[in-house]
């Protein structure tokens, strides 16, 4: 097998790991999403809340425990989104025009930016998690190290499946872009519809039907429902709400995740095969 | 032009062959054989100059062990041996020219693109990077390079095409190219330009004689300093006054303006 795609995957690490502002936001950042608006939101919601009636023998959980999922959920989509600039900025400065005269196939270079921005989402999730617990987030609870070990590797591959999408989409959008201030304003204008027709911050089953709509083929919505099946559980109530998650819908929406990501990934081949860069 | 020539654009018209094979047949054996070094500078500013040479060889596939010691072997050539561990960012002008030079020969192809890899730099750099690219070429490297540059080209250069407007309007090497603009070069400033030229064509040693727009440049198949008493004798027998007077070999500069009509300054003009 051509491994030409771990040479576009090292490259972009090596960028990574020797950025220390931007390793270091980009860890802090999510953090600080929970710290303030989690705790902010928390403390009022659950004054609204207190006098709902809980449902008998359902775990009830804080909000903050709710959002947790949704802030791991939305880094991975800003992370990934704006994992394909190092592509426009390859191609601006004309540093792409070495790879594309090398016999690496092009494929190869989708493939490794999609890996390392996968990379980049895993760990980002690993110290949210982290975080999060240190804050309070009830993630795992009562869970056996069994259970642990199988939880977090399920949360890790939805993250990796919907990060793969969101990246192809990003690396599609910076090879037919001219502009970094032209990709930047997109992927913002991207990122809002995405993010709050999601269940991410707020539960979507109250959402008027089209905006429900919207967010039942919204992948972070698939997401954010695989991270709280795994770290929450498959039946739990937060803000008044029951939750239930059967594994055939846990299943369906990492379909989901992977039909995404297979439609994203075959959008930026076509894109790529269309770039001239000289 | 060289855009096509390393498969980044299509080839529209034509055909091409590159160390043996079809550009538009076999474009990845050509990929494969070829080395380049654009014009712009091409270095990620983030990367140290090793990893940028690493980086290089597997893009190619390269085992690790042929990449460590062509980059040992690379590094040393082109005297960035202490820079190993540098960011690019930190590196001169002339220190990155070379890194590109390297970085082109990373995998010793058979043909190497260098897309005026002089521009911009100091006069003894460039000599260095001239003395590079001649050992690189003695050691049996093709070397297909393109400057704006004459001297350049008369200097490093075996075959010389000079292209017009996308065309190629004379080939040959320097030596041929020169010659064939005669001996000498001679300039006057007469009285009279017109009659002046008319005299001078009739002359059997004198090869061609051009207008310009203050004298004449006479081009003449024999020793110049020989010649040019008998033409002031002419000249001042047929009642022309001289104003100005010079005599040189011709340079690739003259080549130039003699192949395309037009001086330097024009852009649009390449040189291979």
């Amino acid at each position: 097998m051509h491994t030409g795609f771990l040479t576009i995957y090292w490259r972009d690490m090596l960028r990574f790991v020797r950025f220390k502002t931007l390793l270091f936001t980009s860890l802090v950042q999510p953090a600080l999403w929970l710290a303030f608006f989690g705790i902010a939101m928390s403390n009022n919601f659950e004054r609204l809340t207190a006098t709902l009636p809980a449902t008998p023998g359902v775990r009830t959980i804080g909000y903050l425990t709710f959002i947790g999922a949704g802030v791991i959920a939305m880094t991975t989509l800003f992370t990934s989104l704006f994992g394909g600039t190092v592509l426009l900025f390859d191609k601006n400065w004309g540093l792409m025009r070495e790879t594309l005269s090398s016999p690496l196939p092009r494929i190869h270079i989708i493939i490794g930016i999609g890996l390392s921005a996968m990379t980049k989402s895993l760990i980002q999730a690993t110290v949210i998690m982290g975080f999060g617990l240190l804050l309070g987030v009830q993630f795992f609870e009562g869970y056996t190290p069994a259970q642990l070990i199988f939880s977090l590797f399920g949360i890790m591959l939805f993250i990796g499946a919907f990060s793969l999408g969101f990246l192809f989409l990003s690396a599609a959008i910076a090879i037919t872009m001219e502009s970094p201030e032209g990709m930047q304003a997109v992927i913002t204008l991207l990122t809002m519809p995405f993010f709050f027709t999601s269940n991410a911050l707020y539960p979507a089953n109250s959402f008027p039907p089209l905006l429900r709509a919207l967010s039942t083929v919204n992948p972070l919505t698939h997401l954010v429902s695989g991270i709280r099946y795994f770290a929450i559980g498959s039946d739990f109530s937060s803000i008044g709400l029951r939750y239930t998650y059967t594994q055939g819908e846990v299943l369906v929406s990492f379909l989901a995740l992977l039909t995404f990501a297979a439609i994203m990934f075959l959008i930026a081949r076509w894109r790529f095969t269309k770039v001239t860069v000289t | 032009m060289i855009n096509i020539l390393t498969t980044l654009l299509p080839v529209q018209k034509g055909s091409v062959k590159i160390a043996g094979y079809d550009l538009e047949k076999e474009p990845e054996m050509v990929r494969e054989s070829i080395g380049i070094v654009f014009q712009e500078l091409t270095l990620d500013r983030d990367m140290t100059v090793r990893e940028i040479l690493e980086y290089h060889g597997r893009l190619y596939s390269m085992p690790k062990a042929v990449r460590e010691e062509r980059i040992d072997e690379l590094l040393g050539l082109v005297e960035l041996e202490g820079k190993r561990d540098t960011l690019t960012r930190h590196l001169s002008g002339g220190m990155k020219r070379r890194l590109e030079i390297a970085r082109g020969l990373m995998t010793r192809p058979n043909v190497l693109f260098l897309d005026e890899p002089t521009i911009g730099l100091d006069p003894q750099t460039r000599i260095r990077i001239w003395d590079y690219v001649k050992d690189i070429n003695h050691e049996g490297t093709t070397i297909f390079l393109t400057t704006h540059y004459m001297d350049e080209a008369d200097q490093l250069s075996n075959r010389i095409s000079i292209i017009d407007h996308g065309k190629i309007v004379v080939t040959g090497s320097p030596w041929e190219l020169k010659n064939a603009l005669g001996q000498d070069l001679i300039y006057l400033e007469t009285s009279d330009n017109w009659s002046a030229s008319d005299l001078l064509k009739k002359l059997e040693s004198v090869k061609e004689v051009r207008e310009k727009s203050k004298g004449i440049i006479i081009m003449v198949n024999v020793d110049g300093t020989r010649l040019l008493p008998e033409i002031m004798d002419k000249l001042r027998n047929g009642g022309i006054k001289i104003r100005a007077v010079n005599l040189k070999k011709p340079s690739m500069d003259d080549v130039f303006v003699h192949y395309t009509g037009r001086e330097l300054r024009d852009t649009g003009t390449e040189k291979g």
